[in-house]
Order: C-alpha cells, then sequence, then structure tokens
C-alpha cells in the first residue's frame, strides 16, 4: 500500500490492488510477509539438508494421497483372479489384492507407489543426515533445544510412519514386521499380553490391525508430523537461521540471500530437482515387489526378512541378543532376549533427544548461540556422535547378518558373535578415534594460525639452511579458525576449605566436574593461540 | 580321505580292493539273476552295462570317499539307497566328487558328461531302492500352476530360500543356494533327495503335481523369462539392498545437487 491516497475516486485502484487491500485489512498478510519475506537465508549445502527432508515429505504426502484412493485398508480374506497371472487363485487379503491392483492396474500405480517408498526411505534418511549437521555443528544449542526436539519426534514419528506404511500391503515380508512387533509388545513384562490382545483386537493376526495401521499410517501420524513440521520451520524463521563464522558474521546478525524472491526460487527449483530425482530412481528400481512376497499367513515365513533401513537397528538388537528366558515363581516368562532389545529400543532414543540439556548443564552455557561450532573444535560431542553413528552401522550390520554371511561367504554365527563385541567395542574405539583426530586438527589449526601455511617452496638461505616458506593467513581465515569459544573445565575447587571444613560436594557435582574436564580439560581440547602468541611469532622473525 | 588314501599304497590294498570288487559282483550277480528269467532282454542288458561302467567310474572318483561299495567312510555318507536322482542332482551340479571337506559341497562346473552321470546313478541305484531321475513330464514347468506353486514354495521353502528363492544363510557356513537358472530336473531331485542340509520331500509330503507346480513358480519368478515389473531388482534382496540404494544414490545424488545448488550463488562480493 502507496503513501499517497488523497483521492480515490479520481485515481481508482486496480483490481490487483484492491485485492491486496481486502486481504491486508482482514489477514495482516503485508506486515508479516514484509518481515518473513525478508528474513535472510545464508546458504550452504548442509544448510539445505533439513530442505531435503521436508520436499521428500511433500513428495510422500502427495503420492499417500494417491494410493489412498486405491488401497482397501481391509483384512477380509478373498481369492485373487486379476491380472498378475502368477497369484491366480491365492487367497489373500483384500489390503493385499488391493496393493497388486494399484501396482499392476491403477494407471500410474506402480511408479506412484514406487515413489512414495523410494522417497519415505530417502526421507528418513535426509533427517537424519540433517540431524547429523544439526549435532555435529552444535546448532542444537540455546535457543534451539526445542527445535532439536520437535525435530527429533519428526524423526521417530518417520520410523512411526514408515513402519505402519510397510506393514500396509499385508504381504509375507511386512507380515513378518507385524509379527515381530506382537513379539516384542508379548514380552512387555506382566501386561503383554493384555497389551496385544488390545493392539491386535484378539489373537494374532486378527483382522483389525490392517484397518488401525492404515488410520495411523494415512492421517494420525501424518497429521501431528505436518503440525510439528509447521512448528519447526515457524521456530527456524523465529530463532534466525544458524551461520557458521566467518568474517562479518556474528551472534547478532545473518548474512546470506533474502528468503523472498531470491531463496524461494532457488528452493522451487530444488523441489522439482528433488521429486525429478526420485521419479527417475521409482521408474528404474523396483522397491518392495509385493507380488513376489506373497500375502501374509502367520505359518509362512521367508529367510531374508529385513524391516525398511530405518527399522533395521531394531532388527539387530533382536537378531544379536541372546535368547535368554527366565520363568519366574507364578510361573510367568520374561523374555529377556526380546525384553531387552526393547527396552533399548525406548532409551537410545531418548538419549538423542536429551543430549543438548546434556551438554548445556556439562557446559554451564546459558548463552544463546547463532554461530556453528566446527566438529573438530568439540572433540567430545563429535566423538559422542561418531561413536553412536558407529553403534547404530554395528546394528544394521547384526540386523543384516545371513545377508552378509551369504555374501560374503562368512558364518552367520561368527557374524553374531563379532557384533556382540562389537556392540560394547567398537563405539569406544571410534569415540577415542575421534577425539584424537579433532585434537590433532585443532593443533594444525593452531600451527596455521601461528605460522601460516605451507606453501611448498623450499628456499635457501645464504647461510646454507633450507626452509619452507610460510605464507600468512588472511583476516578471514583467521577470523574463520579463532572465533570459537573454549570454555574452562569446571573446577569443584578444594574439598576442604580455608578453615580446615570438608566442604560437601554432592556426587551429581563430582560427576559433572569429571565429565567438564572431559569435554574441556587438557586432554579435551588444545588451546587456541592467544592475541600475545600471535604477536610475538608474527612480528619480527618470519620463518620456523 | 586322508586315511584312505594314505592306505591306498598298502601292499595289501590291491588285494583288498580286488576282493571287494569280487564280492560286489557276486552280489550284483544276486540282484539281477532272478530278473533275468524270461526278460533277459536288451534294457537289462544295456543297464547291467550301465552298472558296469558306473562302477568303474566310481571307484575312480567315488571311492575314496563314499567306499568302495557305496557303503560310506568317514569321509561320506553311504550311497546305499539314496538313489539315482541323488547321484544325477550331486553330480550334474558339480557338488559332487567333492573337492575338500567344508561347511558344504560347492556348486562346481561338472566334469562328467550325461552319459558317465547316467552310469554313475545306475551303479548307485544298483546298491539300494531310492528315487530315480524324474521325467521330464514331471518337471517342464510349463505343466504346473504358479499360483500354488508359489503358496507352496513360501509354505515349504522360503525359509530356507527366500521368497522367490534368492538364498539364504543357515548356521555356521552353511547356506541355501539361490535357485534361479537352477535346471528344472534338478529342482526336483533336490525336492526328492534332500542334498545335504535340505530337508527331503518325498512323494507323501509334496506330490509330484506339487512339486510340478513349485518349479513352476521357481520358473517364472526366476527362469530365463522373468520379469521384474517395477525395473531393476536390485538382486531381489528386500530392504536391506534398497536401504543401501536410497542411502546410496538417493540421498546421495540429492546431496551432489545441494552442494551443486549451493555453490551456484551471488557470491557476497568483497569490496
Ligand atoms: C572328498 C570326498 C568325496 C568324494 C570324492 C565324493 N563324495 Fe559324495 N559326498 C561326500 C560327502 C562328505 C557327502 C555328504 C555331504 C553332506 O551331506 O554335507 C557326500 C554326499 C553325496 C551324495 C548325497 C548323499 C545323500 O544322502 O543324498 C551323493 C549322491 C554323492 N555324494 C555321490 C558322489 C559321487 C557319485 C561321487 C563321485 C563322482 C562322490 N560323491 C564323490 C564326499 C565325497
Ligand atoms: C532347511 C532349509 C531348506 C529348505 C526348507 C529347503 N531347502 Fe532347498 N536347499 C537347502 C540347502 C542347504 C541346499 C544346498 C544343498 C547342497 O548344496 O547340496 C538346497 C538346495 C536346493 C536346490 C539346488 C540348488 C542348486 O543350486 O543346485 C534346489 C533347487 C532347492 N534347494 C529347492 C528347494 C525347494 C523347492 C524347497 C521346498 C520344497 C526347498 N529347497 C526347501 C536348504 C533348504
Ligand atoms: C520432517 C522432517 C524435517 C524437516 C522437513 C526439517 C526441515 C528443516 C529446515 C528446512 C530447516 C532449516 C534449514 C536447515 O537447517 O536445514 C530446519 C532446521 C532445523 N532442524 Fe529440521 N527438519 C526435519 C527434521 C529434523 C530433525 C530430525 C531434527 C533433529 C532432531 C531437526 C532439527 C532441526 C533444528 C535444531 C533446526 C534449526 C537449526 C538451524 O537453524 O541451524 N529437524 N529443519
Amino acid at each position: 500500500m502507496s503513501t499517497t491516497t488523497t483521492d480515490a475516486r479520481r485515481n481508482p485502484p486496480g483490481r490487483g490492488e484492491r485485492f491486496a487491500d481486502w486481504t491486508d485489512s482482514r489477514l495482516g498478510l503485508h506486515g508479516a510477509g514484509r518481515k518473513n519475506l525478508r528474513k535472510v537465508f545464508p546458504d550452504h549445502w548442509s544448510f539445505m539438508l533439513g530442505e531435503i527432508a521436508m520436499y521428500t515429505f511433500l513428495i510422500v504426502l502427495l503420492t499417500g494421497v494417491y494410493l489412498t484412493l486405491f488401497f482397501k485398508p481391509s483384512m477380509a480374506e478373498m481369492t485373487y483372479h486379476g491380472s498378475y497371472a502368477p497369484m491366480n487363485g491365492v487367497r489373500m487379503t483384500e489390503a493385499y489384492a488391493s496393493t497388486l491392483d494399484i501396482s499392476f492396474d491403477v494407471r500410474g500405480g506402480l511408479l506412484i507407489r514406487q515413489i512414495h517408498h523410494w522417497s519415505a526411505l530417502i526421507f528418513i534418511a535426509a533427517m537424519a543426515t540433517h540431524m547429523m549437521r544439526v549435532f555435529f555443528t552444535g546448532a542444537f544449542r540455546k535457543p534451539r533445544e526445542v527445535n532439536w526436539i520437535f525435530g527429533f519426534t519428526l524423526l521417530v514419528l518417520g520410523c512411526i510412519a514408515g513402519f505402519t506404511g510397510y506393514s500396509l500391503p499385508d504381504d509375507l515380508l511386512s507380515g513378518t514386521g507385524v509379527r515381530f512387533m506382537e513379539g516384542a509388545t508379548l514380552a512387555t513384562p506382566v501386561i503383554g499380553t493384555y497389551l496385544a490382545f488390545f493392539l491386535w483386537g484378539g489373537e494374532f493376526p486378527g483382522t483389525d490391525i490392517i484397518p488401525r495401521f492404515f488410520a495411523v499410517h494415512v492421517l494420525l501420524v501424518p497429521g501431528i508430523m505436518l503440525g510439528l513440521f509447521v512448528l519447526h520451520i515457524i521456530l527456524v524463521f523465529y530463532h534466525k537461521h544458524t551461520q557458521y563464522a566467518g568474517s562479518g558474521k556474528t551472534e547478532e546478525n545473518v548474512v546470506g540471500m533474502p528468503f523472498m524472491p531470491v531463496y524461494v526460487a532457488k528452493a522451487g527449483g530444488f523441489f522439482f530437482l528433488i521429486f525429478g530425482v526420485i521419479t527417475v530412481i521409482a521408474g528404474l528400481f523396483t522397491i518392495n515387489p509385493v507380488w513376489d512376497l506373497g500375502p501374509y499367513r502367520p505359518d509362512m515365513v521367508s529367510t531374508g526378512a529385513q524391516p525398511d533401513w530405518y527399522m533395521g537397528w531394531t532388527e539387530g538388537l533382536i537378531r544379536f541378543m541372546p535368547g535368554w528366558e527366565w520363568v519366574i515363581p507364578g510361573g510367568y516368562t520374561i523374555n529377556f532376549g526380546v525384553f531387552i532389545p526393547l527396552t533399548l529400543v525406548g532409551v537410545v532414543p531418548i538419549m538423542m533427544m536429551a543430549y543438548p540439556f546434556f551438554e548445556s548443564w556439562v557446559t554451564g552455557d546459558r548463552r544463546e548461540h547463532h554461530i556453528l561450532d566446527r566438529p573438530r573444535n568439540v572433540p567430545t560431542r563429535t566423538g559422542f556422535g561418531v561413536a553412536w553413528l558407529t553403534l547404530v552401522f554395528v546394528l544394521l550390520t547384526a540386523g543384516g547378518n545371513d545377508l552378509w554371511a551369504t555374501h560374503f561367504h562368512l558364518s552367520i554365527n561368527t557374524i553374531t558373535w563379532t557384533v556382540r563385541i562389537a556392540f560394547f567395542v567398537a563405539p569406544v574405539l571410534a569415540f577415542w578415534i575421534t577425539r584424537r583426530i579433532c585434537l590433532g586438527l585443532q593443533r594444525r589449526d593452531r600451527e596455521k594460525i601461528l605460522h601460516g601455511r605451507e606453501t611448498g617452496i623450499i628456499k635457501r638461505l645464504p647461510h646454507g639452511e633450507f626452509i619452507e616458506v610460510h605464507e600468512p593467513l588472511s583476516q578471514d581465515e583467521l577470523h574463520k579458525l579463532t572465533a570459537h569459544d573454549q570454555y574452562a573445565p569446571l573446577e569443584l575447587g578444594p574439598s576442604v576449605d580455608d578453615n580446615g571444613v570438608v566442604r560437601k560436594q554432592s556426587p551429581v557435582q563430582k560427576l559433572r566436574a569429571r565429565l567438564s574436564q572431559g569435554y574441556f580439560g587438557e586432554a579435551g581440547q588444545i588451546p587456541k593461540p592467544t592475541r600475545r602468541e600471535y604477536e610475538e611469532i608474527t612480528s619480527g622473525h618470519g620463518h620456523h | 580321505m586322508k586315511k584312505l588314501s594314505a592306505r591306498r599304497r598298502h601292499p595289501l590294498a590291491a588285494l583288498v580292493v580286488l576282493l571287494i570288487a569280487l564280492a560286489a559282483t557276486g552280489g550284483l550277480y544276486a540282484t539281477f539273476a532272478p530278473t533275468g528269467k524270461a526278460q533277459a532282454d536288451e534294457t537289462s542288458a544295456a543297464q547291467s552295462l550301465a552298472v558296469e561302467e558306473g562302477q568303474k567310474l566310481y571307484r575312480v572318483g567315488c571311492a575314496s570317499c563314499h567306499g568302495t561299495g557305496g557303503q560310506g567312510s568317514s569321509d561320506g555318507p553311504s550311497l546305499v539307497g539314496v538313489g539315482a536322482a541323488a547321484v544325477d542332482f550331486q553330480v550334474s551340479t558339480g557338488r559332487m566328487p567333492l573337492q575338500q571337506q567344508g561347511a558344504q559341497a560347492p556348486k562346481k562346473p561338472n566334469i562328467y558328461t550325461q552319459k558317465e552321470i547316467d552310469q554313475l546313478a545306475a551303479y548307485v541305484a544298483s546298491l539300494g531302492p531310492g528315487p530315480a531321475v524324474p521325467e521330464e513330464s514331471q518337471y517342464d514347468p510349463a505343466g504346473g500352476d504358479v499360483g500354488r506353486g508359489g503358496d507352496l514354495f513360501r509354505n515349504n521353502c522360503a525359509q530356507c530360500h527366500n521368497f522367490t528363492g534368492k538364498g539364504g544363510a543357515l548356521t555356521d557356513g552353511k547356506y541355501a543356494p539361490n535357485i534361479d537358472g537352477v535346471d528344472p530336473k534338478h529342482m526336483y531331485e533336490a525336492m526328492v533327495t534332500g542334498p545335504q542340509n535340505m530337508p527331503a520331500f518325498p512323494d507323501g509330503v509334496l506330490t509330484p503335481e506339487n512339486k510340478q507346480d513349485i518349479i513352476a513358480y521357481l520358473d517364472e519368478v526366476g527362469g530365463d523369462e522373468a520379469e521384474s515389473p517395477g525395473g531393476f531388482s536390485l538382486g531381489g534382496l528386500g530392504p536391506v539392498s534398497e536401504g543401501l540404494f536410497a542411502w546410496v544414490f538417493g540421498l546421495g545424488a540429492l546431496i551432489v545437487l545441494t552442494i551443486w545448488i549451493a555453490a551456484r550463488t551471488a557470491k557476497a562480493r568483497k569490496s
């Protein structure tokens, strides 16, 4: 809306202007738009991982709607006489039959099914990668802890959506997954049986589980995810985006492209690129060929039955866990072989969710952070992250132990034992190695700051000595390498005060100090050069 | 086998072999003499010739492990009663003669001609009654019902061989092999004889028609003309290969795109 409106009748506003006026006076779009459309987004490829998640999520939603038009979430039995000859005369549920129909009779059905499934896999992979970016750069620190929780919840919900969706066709593969879930439910002490009867509406498999999964998959979970996703994005706008350290970038500003029009134009193009790539993949590569798998029957099972990758770690836990079982007085069985993995399935994600709070408790830092960390500058956190990824990888290996065995000509028993050991050892090793590498990189940064970059040019001095010419870093680079804070480790102080009275130190305080020492003590970080050191070295004698 | 080959050089070895051979021929004569009453016709003469030839081949290639009379040794099981089908399967797929002891006799290129295999089979069949080599009409995939075969396969075989016969791991390095491209005749024989860690499915368990249905199904999903309606099948191994593909080529490609897009930006100009 412009400045002068002396006489509206003499100069009637155009149609567009009137529309804008109408909407603005009712929805306040202009004000909101002016504020938000000019938000600035820094660009770095790692900031676009969340966008990949966003677009693949959108693709999953769109293709899902199409599938809903043709899918019949019913476990009523029927005999198939459709166009897929190899299944002719086979008894199956309507859910399975309608999946065959979507694949072979609905126009574009197979392509849409494959797009839906491929993009679901990629969606969750993108979320996981996005999360790694957030973790390793410390983007979860204040004020973004809540958004970390939102994002984490999205990841968990994504897995639930994936699992329920994968179960819908009621084929022999996914049915085995549902059976697995029933087993896990039964292993819940005391209430397991009741819980299973409640969820399945009676004895497994019953006729309720597919309709229930359907409601969860197409309505409940996507609904919540959409809501959370919007909140997630609102918070990103509200907090503004984080950025990597660089000259001119501070905790108070954001350097980048304005959201409108540059960012949106790029983002729109990006969406279509992603859609294109996934469509090509879905057009060329089969995913979940349900027609090969056959309908689910509780008396059948196939080897090589694995869940989709994001549930693979739970499969791994079950596969390498020894099958311990106790019968406790009263005749109740406690199935540790399943119950312990089940507990871990609950505990591991919660540890992930709580990490930001754990770290801020260790550092005692209550400040806001908008400049991202370089992973090497926080070796302990980076070490935790890599250890965690290693654990996931070990579990995925366990989940695919049979394929490792057949494809690498190994004994499955050897793999299982290796995994049992690796489960405890590999994360510790990974943590330790990562921390060493980070410290090494910090040391190199320190060298670079003080002595400049090695140029590879060898010079011979008049008295015969050979030296390598070092080129001093630019201000920009110096800034990047020194912008991070270094925390001092927490000190407990003496356990006895000046007057010889014992000071109370709770075990929690002691633990916190220990952890803080681990994070920021001598073994945890290399002190960055001080201004004094830098000046001393760079003034005068130019070489080393 | 080591024990046996060591004893082969024993001065008395030749004598032992001779005695066993004599005993075997005598035994054989006893077996065949009664049938020779009226119908000592050409087939039976050809049959005994085959048995004889088979025995020669057997002595050279198999006796070291299975014993000179097929009675078995510490290096190989008895072959009495395993039938011609077992020999045809084991030898044509190259599993026998075994090269070295291991978790499981692997498939190898077959070194015998079909004629020699038939002779070996005839010899082993002469040791005791067992399943015969099936007729082509029994295992021709065209004669089976694919739908029923799929159901039967998932019920009886998929737990070891995977949904479409892509194979799977068993304990301690043993495995159920991939059945893609296996000769239908060998499929039939595998079912009747139950090689190694595979259970046998005699006709009382799976009728001959059932077997043919299964073969028809396997031919449909794994034969030369098997189709994959959804595109390349990524080995047919299910979610593991799909997940790997999604990460490496799916997300991988998208990340490459992101890097490309992010690099293509108006850089803040330094002035
Ligand atoms: C190096 C030792 C060795 C040699 C040589 C050998 N076999 Fe075997 N054979 C074995 C062993 C061991 C098994 C048992 C495999 C198993 O069940 O794991 C076997 C199994 C078999 C079986 C399957 C028996 C059953 O119960 O179904 C047949 C048939 C057979 N051999 C035939 C032959 C023939 C014919 C030859 C010669 C061409 C031969 N073998 C040579 C060691 C040998
Ligand atoms: C307990 C697991 C098990 C079951 C059940 C089983 N198999 Fe097997 N199968 C095996 C093993 C192990 C072998 C490998 C035997 C060998 O190498 O001698 C095998 C071999 C075969 C072969 C030979 C493949 C080749 O490469 O030559 C065929 C064909 C076969 N099985 C078909 C079937 C069919 C059809 C069924 C169901 C009726 C079935 N199997 C059930 C374990 C099994
Ligand atoms: C539905 C799935 C998700 C979508 C669509 C999504 C989308 C986005 C987008 C577009 C951004 C802004 C740009 C960026 O930093 O990439 C963002 C930021 C963020 N995401 Fe996600 N995300 C999802 C899942 C997750 C997950 C699983 C986590 C971690 C548990 C997470 C945590 C965060 C945090 C903390 C930020 C703010 C980081 C910053 O400003 O640098 N998100 N998200």
